[in-house]
């Protein structure tokens, strides 16, 4: 990203996003139909931390533990043709057998529905899942798609011009949500 | 983490790249690996684009890797050999290329007899040109391929003891390896006949020397190379048999390099000439992950070159 970030508001801190997942972990055990087949597929690199904290609080509540993988999305962007800069790729990890199994995908931020697109591609080259949730902690609206989250931390509505920022202790040394704003 | 993208739209060689571009590629290409175990090998990264593979000389295993790399990332190939073709009519090169380019292909692949080509072609076309080998200058994927397994099999390069043997003043392997193993930070000795061993070739950084137990002493990796009798034109040295008795690789010259060095081939092998079936075979071999790791290689080569423009962070 080359043009200068400025900080605007912290919308959310480590007390907060951990009731949030808290919560979301409460409501997919509540609402999620085979629990007992349930697999969480965190996309690189800020779904991947939310995939194991939802993980390991749903373990805690139903007392089952969860296969955890890894997506990484950027082979299946549509958007290599423009000029816009890649990610760097990395590996997709996905140890266990995704046929049959309902699959929660967990992302940090649901914005233009693109990067879920492009996760489910993913996934469906991986094997035939039963079924295919999305859980997100932000829901910042825009959708280009018509895709939408089954499980969502917290809708912020926002400007096209801002951007939402989401820390996590294992990839950014904090947990915290941040509103940033491009310049005008 | 590497944050450097690749800098030209083509793949000349080894020699222009930087140490951040070759580790790059090489981290592009460990997580393209993975896609050749899966039940589905295919990703849709470049739908849509044209690659032409352009190859003037003999080649299976770089061509089928090519190809092989340019199915599993969507891409459309076009296969193009100089036989039966417009070059045997009395087309010139470039004006084959230029007929190529007003096909609008994204890529060309590219192997010829003679060094340079991919350079002359890459000035005139608007297209990447990756080079597949030219004469006996460089083979840039080969060289990548062989980081890649060393790489794995070792967990780094940087420090190394690599050895290659055998026809070094035909190989194209042996410069482009050269260039990347000492960008890298690896101790680089070369060893061969006083014939087939260039009398300068100490000046691209290497050791060189006629005595292969000496320079197999301590080696972490040793590459052999096939004699390209093809190449030679005439007899270099005196027969096969003592060309192997002198430079062959077997057990009891193994047993002087690193207890857990490793045993490299770029292929096609001449068992019994440079190399003793019973060493191909053995578990020291790495010769055939060499061979899958090339897929992987040239699919992060592709993918980079067409448009994998890599940042670190988030949108």
């Amino acid at each position: 990203m080359s043009e200068e970030l400025t900080r605007k508001a912290r919308i959310l801190d480590a007390d907060r996003i951990g009731r949030m997942v808290d919560r979301m972990a409460h409501e997919i055990a509540e609402r999620q139909k085979d629990l007992p087949g349930l697999a969480l597929i965190g996309i690189r690199t800020r779904g991947v931390p939310l995939a194991n904290r939802l993980a390991a609080r749903l373990s805690n509540l139903v007392k089952q533990s969860f296969p955890v993988g890894t997506l990484d999305i950027t082979l299946y962007r549509d958007d290599l043709s423009t000029v816009a800069p890649q990610p760097l790729l990395k590996k997709t990890e996905i140890d266990f057998d995704l046929n049959g199994r309902t699959v929660l995908l967990c992302d940090d931020v649901l914005y233009t529905g693109r990067t879920i697109r492009a996760a489910l591609d993913g996934v469906i080259d991986l094997g035939r899942p039963r079924a295919i949730r999305l859980a997100v902690l932000i829901d910042r609206g825009h959708r280009e798609f018509p895709i939408e989250a089954n499980y969502v931390g917290k809708s912020v509505p926002t400007a096209n011009r801002e951007v939402i920022q989401v820390m996590f202790q294992e990839t950014d040394g904090a947990d915290e949500v941040w509103i940033l704003e491009r310049p005008a | 983490m590497t944050a450097a993208s690749l800098r030209s739209k083509d793949l000349v060689g080894i020699e222009p790249l930087t140490p951040d571009e070759i580790t790059l590629l090489l981290d592009t290409a460990e997580s393209m690996r993975a896609i050749g175990e899966r039940a589905i090998k295919k990703v849709p990264a470049l739908r849509g684009r044209m690659v032409v593979n352009l190859f003037f000389e003999a080649s299976t295993r770089t061509r089928f890797s090519f190809e092989t790399a340019e199915k599993w990332l969507s891409a459309d190939s076009l296969n193009f050999a100089a036989k039966g073709s417009s070059v045997e009519k009395g087309e010139s090169l470039l004006d084959t290329a230029r007929n190529l380019q007003a096909m609008s292909p994204d890529l060309i692949v590219i192997r010829h007899g003679s060094p340079g080509v991919p350079h002359f072609l890459a000035r005139h076309l608007k297209a990447g040109v990756v080079n597949a080998g030219d004469g006996a200058h460089e083979h840039p994927t080969q060289a990548l391929l062989d980081a890649l397994t060393i790489r794995q099999k070792l967990g780094r390069v940087e420090g190394l003891n690599v050895t290659i043997a055998g026809d070094i003043a035909h190989s194209r392997v042996v410069r482009s390896n050269i260039w990347l193993l000492t960008k890298m930070g690896a101790k680089v000795t070369v060893c061969g006949p006083p014939t087939l061993l260039p009398v300068h070739i100490d000046r691209m950084g290497v050791r060189a020397t006629t005595d292969f137990d000496a320079a197999l002493d301590g080696a972490d990796v040793v590459m052999m190379l096939r004699m390209q009798l093809e190449r030679q034109g005439k007899s270099l040295f005196p027969s096969v048999r003592e060309y192997f008795r002198h430079y062959g690789l077997d057990a009891k010259r193994l047993s002087r390099a690193n207890p857990k060095a490793i045993v490299m081939h770029p292929g096609p092998m001449n068992r019994g000439v440079e190399i003793a079936s019973d060493i191909a075979d053995s578990d020291r071999s790495v010769i055939l992950e060499q061979v899958s790791n090339g897929v992987a290689v040239r699919m992060a080569v592709l993918y980079l070159l067409l448009g994998g423009h890599p940042w670190e962070g988030e949108s």
